[in-house]
């Protein structure tokens, strides 16, 4: 099996956990050589997709393309091969806690491969340089800050040179200057790696409006708009209006008002 | 409706589900150990997952296994001298204590306390990887995780329950000198006279076997427990990695005794 473009297309996808169904027919295309967004509130099932795009759940419906061969259908060699071209970084990093950064980096590469300690050293050392972290070769992930974690874990993901790099919201839980690194990381990614699919999973506007040069809009699991940026800053949509200007829903007042007597005998309990 | 009613609340029909839900796991489980043991054999690399899992199932074990072995040792010494003096018969304590911790206590109680030191760690460390998606890194990065984690752990076992359990009877034996001979005076070419003339071959093995048992069991339900912890329906997240481990704990020690039963039930 040879594929020399990898570009991901979605077909009529639905899935989801158990008898639950999140992803209701999407439809989209992420492009090779690109960064894709996969951009949406919470809980409207970006991360369920992430799921399918890896091969973590099967859809109910619909099917994957990558590189033009259906994901799914194909038998486990070929499933495995195209796994293997595919590097992944976890909301947390996802690092085994009883390894090393080094370790962790390099498993991929000790499982996969026979090269010498020495030279996964070496490649891992570069691949740890190219996140800034050389120096924490030997550290052990819980004795990382959150940031240093989701870029070892992007060292990772890119350890093997992946034809598809999935991010599963790399700038979640980041302070404004980490958040803005991972990004400048991301890019750095696509220029290194000029043929790669990079894929992020995200709900943060500031990076979408850094990185994106593809965007797939997910809304209560449907797609609300696929193409490239620029399209979507310039759409009329409601719904992509009041997701990129930020605007809340209208909160109902809550139906249950709280009695005077049990205001009364908390605000005592809090006194 | 009322028809299904009736079926969720007939005990009949609950303790039926429940039997199904039971053997259903069973099932699961041995499935679970068969994948582990052919995944063994899966890669050479293997071999450096399985010492590094003998030294923390095996090596940082033999203290505690020791000092469990020596008290049980001494307990059996004073006790049976003290039943055995009544009939005269205290020159037999190298026989009862030696037969005693080989046959049934040396297997059972190194099973029961690797349960705790080692079975509990492999539920809880694979539960807490379920958790945080490093399972499922290792999935997306093409490396089996029943191989990376399960696999070593069971052949591990395999290897380190004989081992452990031999090394808890010649202390437990030791202990049975200490007080039967040192505190309370049996000569001790009697003692252990006695032991070479009662304890033959088919005690070890015997004793071995169960070990062997004991060990795939432990960690067999121990892994399982972890590696299903996002199954379970009584819990989520962090408590699901605590009762994972208690449920791998108690599963272990009880299937532990009831297989040392039926083994010994054929032995005999």
């Amino acid at each position: 099996m040879s594929t020399t473009t990898w570009d991901i297309e979605l077909h009529n996808l639905s899935g989801g956990y158990n008898q639950t169904r999140i992803l209701k027919g999407i439809n989209g295309s992420l492009p090779a050589g690109k960064i894709s967004v996969i951009l949406g509130g919470s809980g409207c099932g970006k991360s369920t997709l992430l799921r399918h795009i890896l091969g973590l759940n099967r859809p109910m419906e619909g099917s994957i393309r990558i590189g033009g061969h259906d994901f799914f259908t194909l038998d486990k060699s070929q499933f495995r091969k195209i796994r293997r071209r595919m590097g992944v970084l976890f909301q947390d990093g996802a690092l085994l806690g009883s390894l090393t950064l080094g370790e962790n980096v390099g498993l991929p590469l000790a499982e996969h491969t026979k090269l010498p300690k020495e030279t996964i050293r070496k490649i891992v050392l570069h691949k740890l340089g190219l996140v800034g972290l050389a120096e924490y070769i030997d550290y052990y992930p819980n004795e990382l800050s959150g940031g240093m974690r989701k870029r070892a874990g992007l060292a990772r993901a890119i350890v093997m040179d992946p034809q598809i790099l999935l991010c599963d919201e790399p700038t979640s839980g980041l302070d404004p200057i980490n958040a803005a690194e991972m990004d400048q990381l991301l890019l750095s990614m696509k220029k290194h790696f000029p043929s790669m699919s990079i894929i992020v999973v995200s709900h943060d506007l500031e990076s979408l409006n850094h990185i994106a040069d593809n965007v797939l809009v997910i809304n209560k699991g449907q797609a609300a708009y696929c193409g490239d940026l620029e399209g979507l800053q310039n759409s009329d949509d409601p719904y992509l209006k009041q997701l990129l200007s930020r605007q809340p829903n209208n909160i109902e007042q809550p139906a249950v008002s709280l009695g005077a007597d049990i205001q009364a005998e908390l605000s005592n309990w809090l006194r | 409706m009322q028809q299904q009613t009736g079926i969720q609340t007939n005990p009949v029909a609950a303790l039926g589900r429940s039997t199904i839900s039971f053997v259903n796991s069973l099932g699961d489980i041995f499935l679970f150990f068969l994948e582990g043991v052919r995944l063994i054999f899966s890669s050479p690399k293997q071999l450096t997952k399985i010492i590094r899992q003998m030294y923390f199932i095996g090596s940082k074990s033999l203290f505690v296994i020791s000092l469990i072995g020596i008290f049980t040792g001494m307990v059996l010494g004073l006790q049976g001298y003290y039943t055995l003096v009544k009939f005269g018969s205290e020159g037999l304590l190298g026989a009862a204590v030696s037969l005693t911790l080989i046959r049934e206590l040396g297997p059972v109680l190194t099973a029961i306390m690797i349960t705790g030191r080692a079975g509990s760690s492999m539920a809880a460390e694979i539960g807490v990887m379920r958790i945080s998606d490093q399972i499922d890194a290792l999935d997306v990065m093409d490396i089996n995780p029943m191989a990376y984690l399960v696999s070593p752990r069971i052949a591990a076992s395999i290897l380190c329950f004989p081992l452990l359990t031999a090394l808890f009877d010649v202390i437990g034996i030791l202990g049975g000198y200490l007080t039967g001979v040192t505190m309370l005076g049996i000569n001790s070419g009697v003692y252990f006279y006695r032991i070479d003339t009662s304890v033959v071959m088919a005690d070890v093995a015997g004793g071995f076997v169960k070990a062997l048992v004991f060990g795939i069991i432990v960690s067999t339900i121990s892994c399982y427990q972890g590696f299903n912890t996002h199954k379970r329906t009584d819990s989520v997240g962090p408590e699901s990695v605590s009762n994972s481990t208690t449920a791998a704990v108690v599963l272990s020690c009880v299937l532990t005794l009831v297989s040392d039963y039926v083994i010994t039930s054929f032995l005999l």
